[in-house]
């Protein structure tokens, strides 16, 4: 009986003591928790697997609850878990945004080799001699570490030998990201993708790093290349939400930069974006945008031009809720009512803005700030922080006698007319008379689009009068050549002196001082000085000066903006990084920012000051981009020799004979073919900061 | 004195616990792949070793032995030692959060280490008295500690050389353990 009883009574005694003790002991030694851990880690997996990065369910949970890892920390569970956990933290589960693992070289295996390499095939292994055996620092080294620390089979190494992430099957757990000696896999959100500037130390080829909107160039070619024209369109969007615009008017300051420039012609850089950009066009279907889920902020963008609406793209694909205003019937800014049909027709315009409006952006039009808003109505009508992009739409004045009679006109104002005229929003139904001789003075963009615009309109002989050469314009050179063939005359280096008027007030003559080059000037362009008693007379019945546009900024003096700066140019002071303006809530961009300039760089603004926004209206500091490489290049970038390099010719741009498109406004400029767009995608490098395809 | 320094060196080389006597292999290939996690883990092992040797002295010699149930000494031990674990973890929680913060995850796996269990036997087995086993205890987890970290030493250096693929991770560890192993059979007779 005993032999029995002892053992189990003592067994029993033994564990009764022992959870006596321990239930004691949780009381005396109880540490107070959040119960939301334990409520959290009961919906977890609990698979202890380690994906997540945190050693453990517990600890997942806890960095939950800490505010350390999101809802949809747990890797191995669905949608239904993050949702449950959410709703436990009182969280959106939306404010979960999904990780994805990016690669940011293309190509280290290019670069040359520092010393022959027999060793353990490890990028660590690899890693620890002098950094690895290529001479590029910063690039992928092939040996595939990131493969084998993915446990769930998203990453491969591609036939050209650097990994590629496998986006359906990454679950964003940070494996690789910790395994890559080089940090050339990041595990980001598409907030953070879309937020992310070019830095010093990144992988950038010399197009990439030009680019105001800091477009991926190399990436969009290569995906041309392979066919996968969706995918270079959702490259160039995830830069630059005007793609159609730009691709038909961007001067694309990139191609300057092309190595392969270096040696003969650059590649045609800019066609291939219009390829791309047409093709999803000429589908019909638009290829979908995603939104990061809602943040309930708002945001309110003032002027609907490239700047605003890259602003308010962004804005929306971050989760943020925004309005346009625009004091325009429609949206566009400069690009619908200065740029001319026949460069950029309002068709294409009309579908690309849509395109960003269906993002869940609402637009408000002929509302202009100054007299139906403004700044202050904004913020009390509850705008968190609000956008200016009013862009530069006030011409500059000639100051000489005569400016103001009958038949004369400045560029911006006739160009607008016109245009509402065209797309029949204007109230007025009379033309603007066009005259039989007609004169513009100026040499950029808007001079070249007035003359180009009165030749269609059926002027017999139109003149462009500028202070400089040919060589000093700043208008985009096709424009220069399409302006010449289009039989537009040319007085360089002339200055006007005085306008000359009939008797009924009406235009008749522009008289004008011949100009030399001098020493040069600040901008480094030779200065013209005046060559004495060299006063020219032409005949015109119609002039218009282009001479240059500032902001127009009289929404000031509705409201007292004592605290806000401007430049002698009217243009509005804010910091170059953030693009906050000295009153914290506005930021601005564009030429109303950096005075006239071009559409990409407004977008590339419109970005910059939407990252600013972001975390203004987020209650995070508005710092600038750490490293940031703005209007900077990584020096051992910049090569002056590329050896090694097949000779090939550029694809000419088809268009339109001059004696049709001088007739009408059609467009004027058109799209490469695919089998161009395959030749010209070939001709890219796909470089990288010292590494390049030789062909 | 010089008895106890004798057993030292026995339990942390002669008989070490893990490459003599092959209890504990589990953390020691599972926490071996980083110098930190190893440190981490000896340290938990000491801390727990030391104290389980002394509880488990106890209750062999004053409530097993006394009404003769040394048959139930397996499942005492087991249960013991797990319960052991959860007190310290909840005791340093509250009194040694550093502490606590720097064993984290090591102290719960304890639970599973065979070769805390190993030590308690050993110490039964070897007849030895309370002070005995303490040090003992101590010496074993010594030598469990010195083996994980000299072991994960190599295998931090093991990442840097070229292993056949079917050599590869766990299979070259469980050689180098091998060949450490052998290495110290070579303190054998030494004392
Ligand atoms: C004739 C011409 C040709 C050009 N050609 C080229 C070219 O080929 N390539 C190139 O890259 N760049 C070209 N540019 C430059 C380019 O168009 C501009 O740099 C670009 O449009 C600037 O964008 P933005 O958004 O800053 O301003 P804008 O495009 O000017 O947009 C400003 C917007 O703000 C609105 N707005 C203004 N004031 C108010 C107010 N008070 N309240 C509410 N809304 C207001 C306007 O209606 C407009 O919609 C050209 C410019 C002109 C004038």
């Amino acid at each position: 009986m005993d032999a029995v009883l002892v053992p189990v009574l003592i067994m029993g005694v033994m564990g009764f003591t022992i959870g006596a003790v321990l239930a004691i002991a949780s009381k005396v030694f109880y540490v107070y928790e959040d119960p939301r851990i334990a409520e959290v880690e009961s919906s977890l997996a609990g698979a202890n697997c380690g994906g997540c990065g945190f050693t453990g369910c517990g600890a997942a949970a806890a960095a939950v609850v800490g505010g350390k890892a999101l809802p949809s920390v747990c890797v191995v569970a669905g949608p239904e878990t993050t949702a449950a956990v959410a709703s436990i933290m009182g969280m959106d589960p939306g404010t979960a945004e999904s990780k994805l693992s990016c690669n940011s070289c293309d190509g280290g295996l290019r670069a040359e080799n520092k010393y022959h390499y027999m060793g353990a095939t490890t990028c660590a292994a690899i890693a620890a001699m002098y950094g690895g055996k290529k001479t590029c620092e910063f690039g992928c080294m092939g040996y595939g570490d990131c493969v084998r620390s993915c446990l769930f089979d998203a990453i491969f190494i591609n036939e050209k030998g650097f990994p590629t992430v496998i986006e359906s099957k990454c679950v964003g757990c940070g494996a690789c990201e910790r395994a890559c000696p080089k940090s050339v896999l990041h595990v980001v959100t598409m907030s953070d993708r879309l937020l992310a500037f070019n830095q010093t130390d990144g992988r950038l080829a010399p197009c990439r790093q030009e680019c105001p909107a800091e477009i991926d160039i190399p990436r969009y070619i290569a995906q041309v290349r392979d066919k996968d024209y969706a995918g270079a369109v959702a490259t160039i969007r995830e830069r630059n939400p005007l793609l159609l615009s730009c691709g038909r008017v961007c001067p694309h300051p990139c191609e300057d930069y092309c190595r392969r420039g270096i040696e003969e012609e650059a590649v045609s850089i800019n066609q291939l974006k219009r390829f791309a950009a047409d093709y999803e066009m000429n589908t019909g279907s638009r290829l979908p945008i995603s939104c990061a889920p809602d943040t309930g902020k708002k945001a309110a963008v003032v002027g609907g031009g490239p700047a605003g609406l890259s602003c308010a793209f962004f804005l929306r694909r971050l989760g943020h809720d925004v309005t346009i205003f625009d004091a325009m019937p429609k949206l566009g800014g400069m690009i619908r009512y200065g740029i001319p049909e026949y460069r950029l027709p309002k068709e294409v315009l009309d579908w690309e803005c849509q395109g960003i409006l269906k993002t869940g952006i609402e637009a408000k039009m002929n509302m202009r700030l100054g007299e139906d808003y403004t700044t202050k109505s904004l913020k009390e009508d509850g705008f968190d922080s609000i956008f200016l992009g009013i862009g530069a739409w006030s011409d500059y004045m000639l100051n000489v006698e005569g400016e103001d009679l009958d038949g004369c006109y400045t560029g911006i104002d006739f160009l607008t007319r016109f245009a509402l005229q065209q797309q029949k929003d204007s109230l007025e139904d009379t033309p603007i008379p066009i005259g039989q001789k007609c004169a513009v003075i100026g040499g950029g963009n808007t001079a070249i689009d007035c003359v180009r615009t009165l030749v269609r309109l059926g002027a017999k002989e139109v003149y462009i009068v500028y202070r400089r050469t040919r060589n000093e314009m700043p208008a985009n050179m096709v424009e220069i050549e399409a302006a010449e063939h289009e039989g537009i005359q040319f007085h360089f280096l002339a200055a006007p002196t005085k306008v000359m008027g009939d008797a009924n007030g009406k235009v008749m003559g522009l008289e004008y001082l011949k100009m030399e080059l001098g020493e040069p000037d600040a901008s480094g362009r030779r200065r013209p000085v005046p060559i004495e008693g060299s006063e020219t007379v032409i005949e015109i019945d119609m002039l218009i000066t282009a001479i240059g546009q500032g902001p127009d900024v009289s929404f000031k003096d509705k409201e007292s903006l004592d605290d806000m700066r401007f430049t002698r140019w009217n243009s509005i002071e804010a910091d170059p990084e953030t693009l906050q303006s000295d009153i914290p809530y506005i930021f601005t961009a564009g030429d109303a920012y950096t005075g006239a300039s071009l559409v990409v760089a407004a977008i590339g603004g419109g970005r910059r000051a939407a990252r600013a926004m972001h975390l203004y209206m987020t209650d995070q500091e508005v710092t600038p981009v750490e490293k940031s490489l703005r209007e900077k290049h990584i020096p051992v970038s910049i090569f002056d020799k590329v050896p090694g390099l097949n000779s090939t010719t550029r694809v000419e741009m088809p268009e339109l004979e001059v004696e049709e498109r001088i007739q009408s406004f059609v467009e004027a400029d058109l799209v490469i073919t695919e089998e161009d767009a395959e030749v010209e995608s070939n001709r890219c490098l796909s470089c990288c900061i010292t590494c390049y395809d030789k062909d | 004195m010089g008895d106890y320094i004798v057993l030292i060196i026995s339990c942390v080389f002669v008989n070490n616990i893990l490459l003599a006597q092959f209890l504990g292999n589990c953390p020691f290939l599972g926490t071996s792949k980083k110098m930190e996690t190893a440190l981490g883990m000896s340290m938990a092992v000491i801390f727990v070793m030391v104290l389980a040797g002394g509880i488990t002295w106890s209750v062999y010699h004053m409530l097993l032995v006394k009404y003769n149930l040394q048959y139930l000494t397996t499942i005492a031990f087991i249960v013991i030692i797990a319960s052991l674990v959860q007190f310290v973890e909840m005791f340093l929680k509250k009194s040694m959060p550093a502490l606590y913060a720097g064993l984290g995850i090591f102290l719960p796996l304890i639970t599973t280490n065979c070769a805390v269990f190993g030590a308690c036997l050993i110490n039964i087995g070897e007849e030895y008295t309370f002070m005995q086993s303490l040090v003992t205890s101590f010496g074993f987890a010594a030598g469990f500690g010195l083996a994980l970290i000299l072991f994960a030493g190599v295998r931090e250096k093991i990442i840097l050389a070229r292993v056949p693929k079917a050599l590869q991770d766990t299979s070259i560890g469980l050689i180098t353990a091998g060949i450490m192993s052998l290495s110290f059979f070579a303190f054998k007779g030494m004392v």
